[in-house]
């Protein structure tokens, strides 16, 4: 009993937790706002890459891919070292919330672009074929009769990689914009006590696990359809 | 053109920093190995030991599971490095790094390997314990082999994404690429070291996130 005593008195402290909360408060504002804005601008960004591969122009296509694969090649964290601390030497200086919408799209937008390019390219050949012969215009085929039935397809790689996104807004830290957890790091080194860090990792917990667990589920419905 | 040049492609300055960047993608490297090497082994044990169906294991492990996949990465590199040391253990910032992307990899490796032994269709097993084969038997000659094709699309994908983030290693100071090559910046007051760890990542990465797309195309949906 004395060892939790003491890990609860350590790492979980509720004197400590009621002194950082309003720094925790507008920490996971901020966590939420910057995911709340990158997340349609990166899927709108993505969907654009493989709408613009569906037509299959050769060139074009060759220039897709290698955006896609560049992207989703480069480490998120470095992206953003490069944007935050690189570009200020070209006289682009970005504030930092900024460089994190611009890091985490370009680097999901590799992602999305491959995961809405691999669903439209399973949607079979005989529905475009069918609703051209129905006199659609192309963008008419594309967004009403190919896109509805490749999102049924790739819900699974949609959903955790949106996941994923969220997860990442924690490296927005590193560059000094002060979310979640970079308001408990500021919190633990005040107080001289790892209650902050784990009240953030409790808070990133609660808030993502519905949507972990529903991913994982997703994904299991997936590899058995497949059998 | 030339202040491009000269920030981003200096050559004097590369030449001076390159060395210490270079050492640093070793160590991105060697990371990068173990977190495969460790994650991969502990998600397969776990997957296995969850096959058994052992009531108590399968609460600690769907734990284990949900946590470290829920949870960034960077949060559990943080807390394991700069929360631990409050209950006396103090782990270098490669150990933690190893660790915390390790266990993250992990969780999602027995998610996957076990989905796929899952998805090994029943019969298997009973063709199997007709023929007289015992539990073990069974699980490692017929369904693992089948379940492993199954898991390694998924697999490579998952391990390749988390594979990325030894960057953040550079949050608890590891001298690893990213780190090596911000401070050769900070020091020269020119991004060019940077310029040449961005290259050395996609060097890396790049031929990874290729062949994933190739092992892709040869997984269940070709069938």
């Amino acid at each position: 009993m004395d060892a939790l005593q003491l890990f609860l008195d350590n790492f979980a402290d509720w004197d400590s937790f009621v002194r950082i909360w309003p720094l925790l408060w507008q920490g996971l504002q901020l966590t939420v706002l910057l995911a709340v804005v990158t997340l349609p601008i990166a899927i709108v960004v993505g969907l654009a890459i493989a709408v613009a591969y569906s037509f299959h122009h050769k060139v074009v296509n060759v220039l897709l891919l290698i955006w896609i694969d560049l992207f989703r090649s480069f480490p998120v964290l470095v992206l953003l070292i490069l944007i935050f601390y690189g570009l200020p030497f070209l006289g682009l200086k970005l504030p930092s919330f900024a460089a994190c919408v611009l890091a985490l799209t370009l680097n999901n937008s590799g992602y999305y672009g491959e995961i809405f390019r691999a669903g439209i390219e399973a949607v079979p050949p005989g529905q475009r074929e069918a609703a051209r012969a129905l006199g659609l215009h192309p963008l008419q085929i594309i967004f009403l009769v190919i896109l509805p039935q490749a999102i049924a397809r790739v819900l699974a790689p949609l959903a955790s990689n949106s996941l994923e996104l969220v997860k990442t807004t924690s490296i927005a830290a590193l560059v000094a914009l002060p979310e979640l957890l970079r308001s408990a790091r500021v919190a633990q080194e005040q107080t001289y006590n790892p209650t902050p860090l784990t009240a953030a990792a409790v808070i990133f917990f609660v808030l993502l696990w519905p949507f972990a667990r529903w991913v994982a589920k997703l994904e299991r419905d997936m590899l058995m359809r497949q059998r | 053109m030339k202040p491009l040049l000269d920030n981003f492609f200096n050559l004097q300055i590369l030449a001076q920093y390159g060395p210490s960047v270079l050492q640093g993608f070793w160590i991105t490297v060697a990371v990068a190995l173990l977190t495969i090497l460790f994650g991969v082994g502990v998600g397969l044990a776990l997957a296995i030991v969850r096959a058994m169906r052992i009531r108590a294991a399968d609460a600690a492990i769907t734990l284990f599971v949900d946590i470290f996949r829920t949870l960034p990465q960077l949060v559990v590199i943080v807390f394991i490095y700069f929360g631990l040391p409050y209950a006396d253990i103090q782990l270098s910032p490669f150990a933690a790094t190893v660790i915390s992307l390790g266990a993250v990899l992990a969780a999602f490796a027995t998610e996957i390997f076990w989905a796929a032994i899952q998805a090994v269709p029943q019969g298997q097993w009973d063709a199997a314990r007709s023929l007289g084969l015992g539990f073990f038997r069974i699980l490692f000659l017929v369904i693992l082999p089948q379940a492993v094709r199954i898991a390694v699309p998924l697999l490579t994908n998952r391990a390749i994404a988390i594979t990325k983030g030894t960057a953040l290693g550079t949050a608890v100071s590891l001298p690893e690429l990213l780190g090596r090559a911000q401070s050769a910046m900070a020091i020269a007051a020119n991004p060019s070291p940077l310029t040449l760890a961005a290259a050395l990542y996609l060097l890396f990465f790049v031929p990874l996130v290729v062949a994933s797309r190739w092992l892709e195309g040869l997984g269940p949906r070709s069938h």
